[in-house]
């Protein structure tokens, strides 16, 4: 298939007249790390609502595998994407293996492939299955919720990601342990990801392609070397907040 | 008063029973009346002030006066158990519907888009995630409303549907306490004991995993 992944047409996002999105026209290639960096209320979370559908669009196509959402069965269309987000989500009252299961045994998958699943995505994402398996989320330190909420995404297979600052909530070092081992697991993965960011040197570390935005719109798309040596108005803070070694939301 | 137990233990027994069979089925009405109800409100919130205003007009109404405003009905009128059955559903509705609304609109934000976006249905989400998550609250609604209705079902003898509280009208009329306590302590005790019961079903739901 040529078309791309994820593809986002002249689209508008609006709230009581309130434009939050305007004319957003990029897309994601099949395998590609797509990361949208901008500060907040720029529309990042916004954009990735749209492509799951928890959000519709006001003007604009958004389309997934060349089919415009709103012609996708929700449900289908959301099972196709893996999502994981900033406050994870877990089920509390689920243990890690109920977690990451759930997808799985509500797509009617047997018992047996479920068990060896939820082991190979546990081990995938660094959590040894015979250790956490029968945890509860309170049990779990932040960022191993986080693996958690990766695993679960990733349970049945889906071929594209959603990560809404995944690693936003953690301390550094967890972030950069995470952020490594996330660029070593695409590497074997090869899913289409749009994961969402302010953070420039993740954006930088982690993206093959960076989606600047602000203020609702885009403001151009650069490849992590490109970006660097912008000379756009909109680019340059980011590249000084790096150079300062400081994360955007502090400026 | 030991004494006046044992003379009339037969009839103790008797009117105990009518009494848990009165709180039983207007419990289980109330419950299956209420439930859905309160489930249903998260879905169309809207309803939320008709809904639950109304219940809140319905607990205002006396007992007795709302047992006097049902006796013309037709069907319920006919029969008194029926009439008190209907009039402690009523009552018992308010919690049971406020408590399995708050309890599911209480479900933190994140966990529920998560569920969403992962591709739940509504009906996965509320049976894998909200319900569980809300079943701690919706069982102490049942349990202020299982008390409100054991003591709310001693005015039903006023309306000759039986129960403990014809011991508690009769002792009133004769001025004789022991009739009263006749009444009451086992009144008392039922209440008691089934709320005891359901805080250990509520504890056993709340997960403990420490």
């Amino acid at each position: 298939m040529a078309e791309s992944a994820i593809e986002f047409v002249h689209v508008e996002y609006r709230v009581n007249g309130r434009a939050l999105l305007s004319d957003v026209t990029f897309s994601v290639q099949r395998g590609e790390i797509l990361m949208l960096l901008g500060p907040s209320g720029s529309g990042k979370t916004t954009s990735l609502k749209l492509i799951n559908l928890l959000l519709t669009p006001s003007a604009g196509t958004v389309r997934v595998d060349g089919r415009p959402v709103q012609d996708w069965d929700v449900i289908r269309l959301r099972r196709h994407i893996g999502y994981a987000i900033q406050d994870v989500g877990l089920f509390p009252h689920y243990s890690v293996q109920q977690n990451v299961a759930l997808i799985p045994k509500l797509e009617g998958w047997d018992r047996s492939k479920i068990l060896t699943r939820v082991e190979e995505v546990l081990h995938t994402v660094g959590l040894p299955p015979a250790e956490y398996s029968g945890r509860y989320p309170d049990q779990l330190s932040g960022g191993q919720k986080q693996r958690v909420g990766l695993a679960r995404a990733l349970a049945a297979d889906p071929p594209i990601l959603l990560m809404d600052e995944p690693f936003g909530a953690l301390d550094p070092i967890t972030r950069l342990e995470l952020q490594k081992e996330f660029k070593q697991l695409q590497h074997r993965l090869n899913k289409t990801v749009v994961f969402v960011t302010h953070d420039v040197g993740e954006a930088l570390t982690l993206g093959n392609r960076i989606a600047l935005m602000d203020s609702g719109k885009l403001r151009g798309i650069f490849a992590p070397s490109d970006f660097l040596l912008s000379q756009d108005p909109f680019v340059k803070p980011y590249i000084e907040a790096f150079r300062a070694g400081l994360q955007v939301s502090q400026i | 008063m030991l004494q006046f137990f044992l003379s009339h233990k037969r009839e103790v027994f008797t009117l105990t029973m009518e009494h848990l069979w009165l709180v039983g089925i207007s419990m289980l009405l109330a419950i299956a009346i209420g439930v859905p109800l309160g489930i249903l409100l998260t879905w169309r919130p809207r309803w939320k002030t008709l809904v639950l205003g109304t219940n809140n007009v319905i607990q205002t109404i006396p007992s007795l006066a709302l047992f006097g405003l049902l006796l013309p009905l037709p069907w319920l009128g006919a029969r008194a158990s029926r009439l008190a059955i209907t009039a402690l559903t009523l009552y018992a509705l308010l919690p049971i519907v406020r408590n399995t609304y708050t309890g599911i609109r209480d479900v933190a934000a994140p966990v529920r888009e998560a569920a969403l976006g992962m591709g739940l249905t509504r009906h996965q989400l509320l049976w894998h995630v909200e319900l569980p998550l809300a079943a701690n609250v919706i069982v102490a609604g049942i349990r202020v409303a299982t008390a409100i209705t054991v003591g709310m079902a001693t005015i039903a003898a006023a309306i000759g549907a039986g129960g403990l509280g014809e011991f508690i009208f009769r002792g009133l009329a004769m001025v004789d306490d022991h009739v009263i306590l006749a009444g009451a302590i086992p009144a008392a005790i039922m209440a008691l004991s089934v709320d005891m019961v359901l805080g250990l079903v509520q504890r056993r739901l709340v997960r403990v995993h420490h």
